[in-house]
């Protein structure tokens, strides 16, 4: 017997009060599919793309260590991406589909990923700031209510730790070198500082549905709660090494005890969303001629898989 | 896991299948259970080993791993979970608790 669609979500909505996880099978409100297919994909997307900016100085890492560090970083990247494809797929949409929706530039990626990485202090920067805003996100997605999603969070904020910790001593090296070092680490910092704090997304008055979000623990906390947590702990990081916080606005508020910050620029923000960042063609170009120079090679291990089966079928 | 939604399985070379889907299940340590982790595409079961290799122990999380291909997984469903598990109900007796050991009596 067909139970009425009431009914169903009292049920889903009961289940994801109790803390129950909502696996692949289960009934889930149509909306709830969609709106975890377009931020998983977003998410995985935002892992790939985020390959670029950094693998662009893989080649010129300072010293043999920096490099081993920054390749399993990237390599890291690309396995979160994998980890949310796939989780991704168990809603059941495929990759093929996924990868066409990023392609033709219809998914989004996260706005960070289309500033460029002009010197090796931004790999130091991107370690402790995106990454470090990243992990804020990650770690309150790790406790949503979507099975395969948070599962995959839990495995990547693990693996996170390094790479903010990676990016911080980076940071540590230049802002104790020499005055030259320096000003390339303050120089970064000034770039990235604003790009961080917009990658965790519009302020709350300007997200429409997070009510519902909430409710359905797909959000777990709302964009500014994060930033502030964000911004409370990398500030002291900055102070330790001796940069400053382009915010010439920014301070403690006495009665919170928070750190409250200057106007930010949204129309930066929504600008690289439509398109308009200084890398945005550059990206999708990159991941578009990947895919294609890579398709030869996934139609000739097919067809060397096809041939296998045939000749034996019980050796695989 | 992917049981219900295989698209993109038939090995149609018209179309780019990023390769069929497979399931990863991976043992942590000797003497306990392969646990699924995840799944990933590969064309064949031995470059989906290499890529499991790759994607779920970067860190030494496994001794060991299973690879099965998506589309050969059978599961149950959700809604027939009630029917479907229905006959355990009503045996408690099958529980050690079910039964009075007299008061003395040892070693049960
Ligand atoms: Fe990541
Ligand atoms: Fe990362």
């Amino acid at each position: 017997m067909q139970k009425d669609e009431k009914v169903l979500l009292e049920e889903f909505q009961s289940k994801i009060d109790k803390g129950v996880k909502i696996e692949p099978k289960d009934w889930m409100p149509l909306k709830y599919r969609n709106q975890l297919i377009r931020m998983m994909s977003q998410h995985a997307h935002s892992e790939i793309v985020g390959m670029l900016p950094e693998g662009n100085w893989i080649t010129r890492a300072p010293s043999l260590r920096r490099k081993a560090i920054l390749l399993a970083k990237v390599q890291d990247e690309a396995g979160h991406g994998m980890y949310l494809y796939s989780a991704a797929e168990t809603l059941g949409i495929d990759r093929t589909t996924l990868l066409e929706q990023l392609h033709s530039g219809k998914a989004k990626y996260s706005s960070i990923f289309n500033y460029p990485t002009l010197t090796w202090a931004d790999i130091g920067a991107i370690g402790w700031l995106v990454d470090g805003a990243a992990i804020m996100n990650q770690t309150a997605l790790a406790k949503g209510s979507y099975g395969p999603y948070s599962r995959a969070m839990v495995r990547i904020c693990k693996e996170e730790s390094f790479h903010n910790r990676q990016g911080y001593e980076i940071m540590c090296s230049l802002a104790f070198g020499s005055q030259e070092q320096k000003q390339m680490a303050q120089d970064a910092l000034n770039r990235w500082w604003w790009p961080a704090i917009m990658m965790l997304g519009p302020s709350d008055d300007n997200s429409p549905n997070t009510e519902e979000l909430m409710r359905w623990r797909v959000k777990m906390e709302s964009n500014d709660a994060i930033r502030e947590r964000f911004i409370d702990r990398t500030v002291p990081q900055a102070d330790y090494i001796g940069l400053s916080i382009p915010d010439p606005e920014l301070k403690i508020d006495e009665a919170t005890g928070h750190y409250k910050h200057g106007p930010i620029n949204w129309e930066e923000f929504f600008n690289v969303i439509k398109g308009n960042g200084p890398c945005n063609k550059s990206r999708l170009k990159t991941r578009v001629d990947a895919d294609r120079n890579g398709k030869w090679v996934r139609e000739a291990a097919e067809a060397y898989a096809a041939k296998r089966v045939i000749r034996d079928d019980t050796d695989f | 896991m992917i049981l219900i939604f295989n698209k993109g399985m038939n090995t149609n070379m018209e179309k780019d299948t990023q390769w069929p889907l497979w399931e990863i299940f991976i043992q942590a340590n000797p003497g306990i259970p392969h646990k699924h982790v995840g799944s990933l595409h590969a064309a064949d079961a031995e470059m989906a080993l290499q890529n499991a290799r790759d994607v779920y122990t970067r860190r030494n999380e496994g001794i060991s791993i299973w690879v099965v291909e998506a589309r050969f997984i059978k599961a149950s469903s959700p809604e027939d979970a009630g029917s479907f598990f229905e006959p355990a109900n009503d045996k408690v007796y099958r529980h050690p608790t079910f039964y009075k050991v007299p008061d003395g009596v040892k070693y049960l």
